[in-house]
C-alpha cells in the first residue's frame, strides 16, 4: 500500500470511511514516522502512541458500525496550548512543566466529538511569544525544508512551529494551532502548508492557555485549503464556558472550496509594500494578483492607511494582557515553584525568575510597564485608540472589496538564531498578519511559491468579519492556481 | 523617553520576577529599544477616538450567577506543588 501518511486529511477520511485502510493502519505509520523524525525535528514535546492506538481502534469500530464522525479516524497532533484531559500541557513553558489537566479544552473535545485520533502534543514558542519556536523551555523546532544555498537548519517559524513542521513532514494529517499576531499563518508559509486563523469568536478559548485574550484564536495548520475547511469546521463551535465565543451557527466551509472566484473585488493594499521587502515577495504577490485576475477577479487597489502602526500596537496590546493573564503563574496552586522563598513576595519573585524563559519575561516586563501609573494613558489606552483606527481601515474598505490579498511574511524561513539578537527584528516578521487580529478578520495563508533558493513563501488572504467562506473560496483558487510547492525532501 | 535600570527594578517587581542587578542596565536597553519603536503610535491622530477593548461586536455574555460544576477537590488540587486534607499547602513564610 502507498504511504498513508502522505494522504491529504480529506482524502485519509474518505479512505478510512470507504474502508480502504484502517485507522490502527494510518496511526501506526503516524507513530512509525514521528519516531524516526522527532528526534531530529523536534515537533513533538510529548507523544501518545498508546492513546492513539486506542483511540484509532475505536473509530474502526465506529466505521464498522456505520457512526464514523466528520474526521473519524484520522491522527491529529495538537499544540501544546490546548488542554488536554489526563496529558502534559505546558505551552512549552518550565512554568507549566509536568502540568496535566484535568480538563479538554473545546477545540479539543470537538476534535475527539469527530472521531479524530490525537498523537501528542507539539511544541511552540513559550506561552505562544515568539515567531521561529525559539522560546521554546523544549529548545527549537526544526523546518523540514533546507535552502538549496546551505544546510543550516531553518526555523519553522512561530509560535505554532511544531503544529506546521509536523504538518509538513508528514507527522500528522494536520494539526491545532493558535494564531495572536500571526502564529498560525507565519508557520504555515514558513513549511509549505495551510493556516487559518478564523474571525475572533469562532473557535472557543477555553481549555486554550491564555496569552492576549483580546487577540488569541485557535485554527488548523494543514497541507490543503480542503482540510483547513474540514478542520476548522469541527474546531469551531458556540461555547458557553467562553464568554466571548460567538452564539452563531458554523457553516459548512467545505462547500466553499472550488467554488468559482469570478466577479469577486480583491482589494490590493498598497501599504503593505514594506521598506526593505525582497524583491520576491513582490513578485510573489504580483503572481497573486494576476492568477486572481485570470480567474475572473477585479483587482481594487485599496489604502488601510494604519497599517504601519499594527506591530507597535500589538507589542502594547499583547504584552499588557499577558501580563494580566500571566498573573495567575504565582507557584501557589500550580506551576513552577521556587525552593527556599525569604518572604511571600520573594517565593512569587523568584518561581516567576525561574519559570519564564527570557522572552516571556521580557514581554511581561512591558506590559506591567505600559499598565504601570503615569504611563497607563500615554501607551496602553492610546494604543487601543490605535487598534480602532486600524480596525476602522478594514471597515471602510469592505464596501469596495469582498477579501484582500497581500504576503504571508515578508521573507521566507531564516536560519535558526538568525534573528534572535534584536527582539524588534523578530517582532517585524508578523508585519503582514497581526492586522487580522487586531481587527478580529479571518486570514488564510497559502503556499503559493518558492524562493531562488527553493524555500516555500506564502500570500495571505483577509476576508470580513465572519466571512470565512469568502477566505476559503479565494484561498482554494490561489492554491489552484499556484499548482502547490511540493514537499521538503526527507534529510531527517 | 529612556527607561534605565532603576526603572526596570520597579517595573520587574510590579511584574513580580525576581531580576538580578546584573541584568537591569541590558533589560534597560533592550526596553528602550521596543519602547522608542513603539514611540511612532505618537504619530497617530486619536482625536476622538473610542479606546477598542473587544473586537466581538456583542455585548459581554453573562450567566446566572449559580454553581454550575464543582465537588472536584481532587481535580482542582491535582497540580498543586504540595496540597494535603484537601487544601494547598503553601510554605511558612511569616517570621
Amino acid at each position: 500500500m502507498s504511504d498513508l501518511t502522505k494522504l491529504t486529511l480529506k482524502a485519509a477520511v474518505d479512505g478510512l470511511k470507504a474502508k480502504d485502510f484502517s485507522s490502527e493502519e494510518i496511526t501506526r505509520a503516524f507513530v512509525a514516522n514521528i519516531e524516526a523524525a522527532n528526534p531530529t525535528l523536534n515537533a513533538y514535546v510529548v507523544t501518545t502512541p498508546e492513546k492513539a492506538i486506542e483511540m484509532a481502534k475505536a473509530s474502526d469500530a465506529r466505521i464498522a458500525a456505520g457512526t464514523a464522525g466528520a474526521l473519524e479516524g484520522a491522527p491529529l497532533g495538537i499544540k501544546d496550548l490546548f488542554c488536554t484531559d489526563g496529558i502534559q500541557t505546558t505551552a512549552g513553558s518550565n512554568m507549566l512543566r509536568g502540568f496535566i489537566p484535568p480538563y479538554e479544552s473545546t477545540v479539543t473535545a470537538n476534535l475527539w466529538r469527530d472521531g479524530a485520533v490525537m498523537l501528542g502534543k507539539l511544541n511552540m514558542d513559550e506561552f505562544a511569544m515568539g515567531s521561529a519556536n525559539e522560546t521554546s523551555a523544549f529548545g527549537p523546532v526544526k523546518n523540514p525544508w533546507k535552502s538549496k544555498a546551505s544546510n543550516a537548519d531553518l526555523t519553522p517559524g512561530g509560535s505554532s512551529g511544531g503544529s506546521a513542521s509536523a504538518v509538513a513532514a508528514d507527522l500528522c494529517l494536520a494539526a491545532t494551532a493558535s494564531d495572536t499576531g500571526g502564529s498560525i499563518r507565519q508557520p504555515a508559509a514558513f513549511t509549505g502548508t495551510v493556516g487559518i486563523k478564523p474571525t475572533y469568536g469562532r473557535a472557543s478559548r477555553y481549555g486554550m492557555v491564555a496569552f492576549a485574550s483580546s487577540l488569541d484564536q485557535a485554527g488548523p495548520i494543514t497541507k490543503t485549503v480542503e482540510d483547513a475547511a474540514l478542520m476548522l469546521q469541527s474546531m469551531c463551535s458556540f461555547d458557553a464556558k467562553d464568554s466571548t465565543s460567538l452564539d452563531i451557527p458554523t457553516p459548512d466551509w467545505s462547500a466553499s472550496v472550488g467554488k468559482s472566484v469570478k466577479g469577486l473585488r480583491i482589494g490590493v493594499p498598497h501599504e503593505y509594500v514594506v521598506d526593505g521587502m525582497p524583491a520576491e515577495i513582490q513578485a510573489l504577490w504580483d503572481q497573486g494578483v494576476a492568477w486572481l485576475k485570470d480567474a475572473g477577479c477585479e483587482i481594487v487597489p485599496i489604502s488601510l492607511p494604519h497599517t504601519k502602526y499594527a506591530l507597535p500596537t500589538y507589542y502594547i496590546v499583547a504584552p499588557a494582557e499577558a501580563s494580566s493573564n500571566l498573573a495567575r503563574y504565582d507557584g501557589m496552586r500550580f506551576g513552577h515553584r521556587a525552593e527556599n522563598a525569604k518572604s511571600l513576595t520573594d517565593l512569587y519573585e523568584t518561581s516567576r525568575a525561574e519559570g519564564f524563559g527570557q522572552e516571556v519575561q521580557r514581554r511581561l516586563t512591558i506590559g506591567a510597564y505600559v499598565l504601570s501609573a503615569g504611563f497607563y494613558d500615554a501607551y496602553y489606552v492610546k494604543a487601543l485608540k490605535v487598534r480602532r483606527r486600524i480596525a476602522e481601515d478594514f471597515d471602510n474598505v469592505w464596501d469596495q472589496v469582498d477579501a484582500i490579498l497581500t504576503p504571508s511574511t515578508p521573507s521566507a524561513a531564516f536560519a535558526l538564531g538568525d534573528k534572535q539578537i534584536d527582539p524588534v527584528t523578530m517582532y517585524l516578521n508578523d508585519v503582514f498578519t497581526v492586522t487580522a487580529n487586531l481587527a478580529g478578520l479571518p486570514g488564510i495563508s497559502v503556499p503559493a511559491g518558492v524562493d531562488s533558493n527553493g524555500l516555500p513563501l506564502g500570500l495571505q488572504v483577509i476576508g470580513k468579519a465572519l466571512d470565512e467562506a469568502t477566505v476559503f473560496q479565494v484561498g482554494a483558487a490561489l492554491e489552484k492556481a499556484a499548482g502547490g510547492v511540493g514537499k521538503p525532501e526527507r534529510w531527517w | 523617553m529612556a527607561i534605565d535600570a532603576e526603572t526596570v527594578r520597579k517595573v520587574a517587581h510590579l511584574a513580580r520576577i525576581k531580576t538580578p542587578d546584573d541584568r537591569l542596565e541590558p533589560l534597560a536597553g533592550e526596553l528602550n529599544g521596543i519602547m522608542a519603536w513603539i514611540d511612532q503610535l505618537g504619530e497617530v491622530d486619536v482625536n476622538g477616538v473610542e479606546p477598542m477593548t473587544s473586537n466581538v461586536a456583542q455585548p459581554l455574555r453573562l450567566r446566572e450567577d449559580v454553581v454550575t460544576d464543582g465537588a472536584k477537590v481532587e481535580a482542582v488540587l491535582s497540580n498543586a506543588p504540595k496540597s494535603a486534607d484537601g487544601f494547598y499547602v503553601v510554605p511558612k513564610v511569616v517570621e
